[in-house]
């Protein structure tokens, strides 16, 4: 890709090419003749969503530096909405159309729809929450966005249309490997992109001093929301998807207990760095099932499943306090170091 | 630095090798199904998390039974072995489970779950694999109607909501009292939901009045101005289909305010933290369940007595269920024509006067296990007794048991330890 393109069909053309490779690997991991294929398969794609939701929240807690608690609230919001939409409005409507190309691009069509919808009101619910809340520092907002995420769940848990406290199942299973994998690529584009422009350098002097950010002209309120708004949006896409590919709802699923299994994802990776985001959200997703060998070699079949599980956490958060990449993103750790100092302090991104 | 590196990497590989090493049974018993070695079949259930009690009775329910069936010399020669993987009750990880026993593991049958909402999550994997799904214990009716691969060998909710109407309905008549009944009913829960609807229904249509309904959320600690308002209608009953962990408070204020009229509970009930909490408050209740641990019939004592020499515990409801849950599997798969997801479905289907602990099985059309046995316990001096057994298949009336309490309770000495014990989600 040559300087000379213009910047739009340079960044299609990465697109196109992103999009050619995930076709193939979605064909092509289907046709590998492992054993447990269909496992592998699914864990890769409840990575990709967790990948999703970790770079989602790493936009308001590492970049923004705004502490929120409430991220499974909005990824609630935007896998009811989407199912919903697509249980109620589209699924009849393709049940209708005669079996064919055609009715596979609407189920596409439709899944790509009822996907950004659920994003859009999950952001706008980030919206209304952070408005508010976002005056708020620290520990405080903290509280009021663990507050408003379990308020998001008491609410879908008295609507009765999307199955209250028993579930929403019969969902149609749309989501797969291809479409997750798209929106991780694009979250984590869109999220670095994002730190590089003028609003990503107002969301890390907000970080960094917030006072000194006003001095300096910034809407510090304003960028926050923005923050939260586009994290909220990414996180009830990763939502949608999550139950066009599960088939099932619960509001049990969405307890503030998911919202910290992703704080713990982006707190792993280091705060402000996306590659941590992403390779903690790996980490963490795969760990609890790769361990389900260790019981064979256990003797009278006992699991330590969990006890590794957060031993190894643990042992992580010890060592690392700063997190795996601390701020940096994973070619500047592992990349040659210049200065020993320089390498400890906030890199300049 | 470097130190910290090193870890980070050394715990990755590790983290990563772990993924390389594949399980032993999913390499080396990938043809079981059509060779002539062990029967693997999967267990999912939540063997950590705050469920853990419900899946390590149902698990031990499980493995007792299996075990049996291989010492009575497997099925038709061939051993059965259980492989059981832990879901932390949450849904998500169900689902990997069940995709792992069936994809990797390769499994003919799977049985789980206890909670309703990992059933409901797992079934339409089981499904689409055309692996035969057995739940134990999920009750909410929903879990069988994902597909003609799912069945169930207890009692659902809305079967058990009518017979706890026609018990209410006897008592009433028998106790000399007119048939009115309160409710307070848990707006969070499901499971309390669907057995108040159905009870409604069923009792009117006895000709029973329901005087006042109320309702909290799950976890509230204050009822007063719920059952200052039942007080006032001054009902023969309150019908209560919550969980143990809030009835004991119930109870409790329920006797300050002066309510003197006995709780009628169902299964979510189950648990010796009930007694625990209520203490004397709860005397003279009752609850419905799926068997009495104390009921003198040589099936339930004999399976008690080898339960407690195995793991030193009265065996409660869940164990029962799970022990029931593997002996139908292993009779389906000894009169299947072929050991495959098809055939294995059809034969499920055909259970037909199964003898089971927790009473006789016989799987109906849509595939739920039907007429079983109901047990109506009631709290008396401490102590769980047996008040009455509803066996449909002995014409379903309400058999009051007018044998002295006290023999029953002091042979086995006390309630069930390990039991019940959640807050949401529904059996």
């Amino acid at each position: 890709m040559t300087k000379s393109l213009p910047w739009w069909l340079r960044d299609l053309l990465w697109l196109a090419l992103f999009v050619a490779v995930l076709v193939g690997l979605a064909y092509g991991l289907d046709a590998i003749p492992i054993v447990g294929m269909a496992y592998y398969n699914r864990i890769l794609v409840l990575m990709g969503i967790n990948i999703t939701l970790a770079v989602s929240l790493n936009i308001i807690n590492g970049h923004a530096g705004q502490f929120s608690l409430g991220h499974a609230g909005f990824m609630a919001v935007g896998a009811y909405f989407s199912a919903y939409l697509t249980f109620y409005h589209f699924a009849p409507r393709l049940d209708k159309m005669p079996a064919g190309t055609e009715q596979w691009l609407m189920q596409n069509v439709f899944l790509v729809i009822a996907v950004l919808c659920g994003g859009l009101l999950a952001a706008l619910a980030g919206y209304l929450v952070g408005l508010p809340s976002l005056r708020l520092r620290g520990d405080y907002l903290a509280i009021v966005t663990l507050g408003f995420g379990e308020i998001i769940r008491v609410f879908i848990l008295n609507i009765d249309k999307i199955g209250a406290a028993r579930g929403f199942s019969g969902i149609p299973h749309w989501g797969n490997f291809f479409w997750v994998f798209l929106v991780c690529g694009l979250a984590i584009v869109i999220s670095w992109r994002l730190v590089q422009s003028s609003v990503g350098r107002a969301f890390l002097a907000v970080r960094e001093d917030q006072v000194a950010a006003e001095a300096m002209g910034i809407d510090t309120t304003r960028y926050k929301v923005k923050a939260f708004v586009i994290g909220s949006f990414l996180a009830g896409v990763a939502g949608g998807l999550y139950a066009h590919y599960t088939m099932y709802l619960n509001p049990q699923t969405f307890m503030f207990v998911k919202s910290f299994e992703v704080v713990a994802m982006v707190v792993l990776g280091g705060l402000g760095s996306i590659s941590g985001s992403v390779v903690a959200a790996v980490i963490l997703t795969f760990l609890p099932e790769g361990l389900r060998s260790v019981k064979d070699y256990m003797p009278g079949g006992r699991d330590p499943r969990m006890v590794i599980y957060s031993i190894m956490l643990i042992v992580l958060m010890l060592t690392r306090p700063q997190g795996l990449f601390g701020r940096r993103e994973l070619w500047q750790v592992f990349g040659r170091k210049k200065k020993r100092d320089q390498s400890e302090a906030p890199p300049v991104q | 630095m470097r130190k910290n590196l090193i870890i980070f990497i050394t715990l990755a590989v590790l983290s990563f090798g772990l993924l390389g090493c594949p399980p032993k049974e999913g390499t080396g018993n990938t043809s079981t199904s059509a060779a002539g070695g062990e029967i693997l079949v999967g267990e999912y259930g939540s063997m950590t998390g705050p469920q853990a009690t419900f899946g390590q009775s149902t698990h031990n329910g499980i493995m007792m039974a299996a075990d049996e069936v291989n010492v009575a010399g497997g099925i038709n020669g061939r051993k059965v072995k259980v492989l059981s993987e832990d879901d932390q009750s949450k849904q998500e990880e169900a689902a990997n489970a069940v995709t792992k026993l069936i994809s990797q593991n390769n499994v003919l049958a799977i049985i789980g779950e206890v909670a309703s909402s990992a059933s409901i999550a797992a079934a339409p994997i089981c499904q689409s694999n055309k692996v035969p799904m057995i739940t134990p214990s999920s009750t909410n009716d929903e879990v069988t109607r994902k597909g003609d691969y799912i069945f169930r060998i207890c009692f659902t909710d809305s079967y058990q909501g009518e017979y706890q109407a026609v018990f209410a309905d006897q008592w009433a008549a028998a106790s000399a009292k007119p048939k009115t009944v309160a409710m307070l009913t848990d707006v969070k829960s499901d499971y309390s939901q669907g057995l108040a609807k159905v009870f409604t229904a069923k009792f009117t249509a006895l000709g029973g009045k329901i005087v006042g309904t109320q309702s909290y959320a799950n976890g509230d600690s204050d009822f007063r101005s719920q059952l200052t308002a039942i007080k006032g209608t001054n009902p023969s009953l309150l019908y209560v289909p919550g969980y143990y962990t809030d009835i004991g408070q119930i109870a409790i204020q329920a006797r300050d305010l002066g309510i003197t009229a006995p709780l009628l509970g169902g299964d979510g009930w189950e648990s010796p933290k009930l007694i625990e909490i209520g203490g004397k408050a709860l005397e003279g209740s009752f609850y419905t369940n799926h068997y009495f641990y104390a009921d003198p019939s040589p099936v339930v004592s004999g399976f008690v007595q080898k339960y407690k020499e195995r793991y030193g515990q009265t065996p409660d409801a869940l164990a029962a269920l799970g022990y029931d849950a593997m002996k139908t599997l292993a009779d389906a798969m000894k009169r299947a024509s072929k050991l495959d997801g098809p055939s294995l479905r059809d034969a499920i289907g055909q259970t037909k006067g199964l003898v089971g602990v927790t009473g006789t099985i016989n799987i109906g059309p849509e595939r739920n296990a039907m007429g079983k046995k109901l047990v109506i316990e009631e709290i008396k001096n401490g102590q769980l007794t047996l008040k009455a057994t509803i066996d449909p298949a002995k014409g379903g009336k309400v058999e009051m048991n007018n044998a002295a309490p006290a023999a029953v309770t002091t042979t086995t000495g006390g309630p069930p330890p390990a039991a019940a014990t959640t807050t949401t989600g529904g059996n």
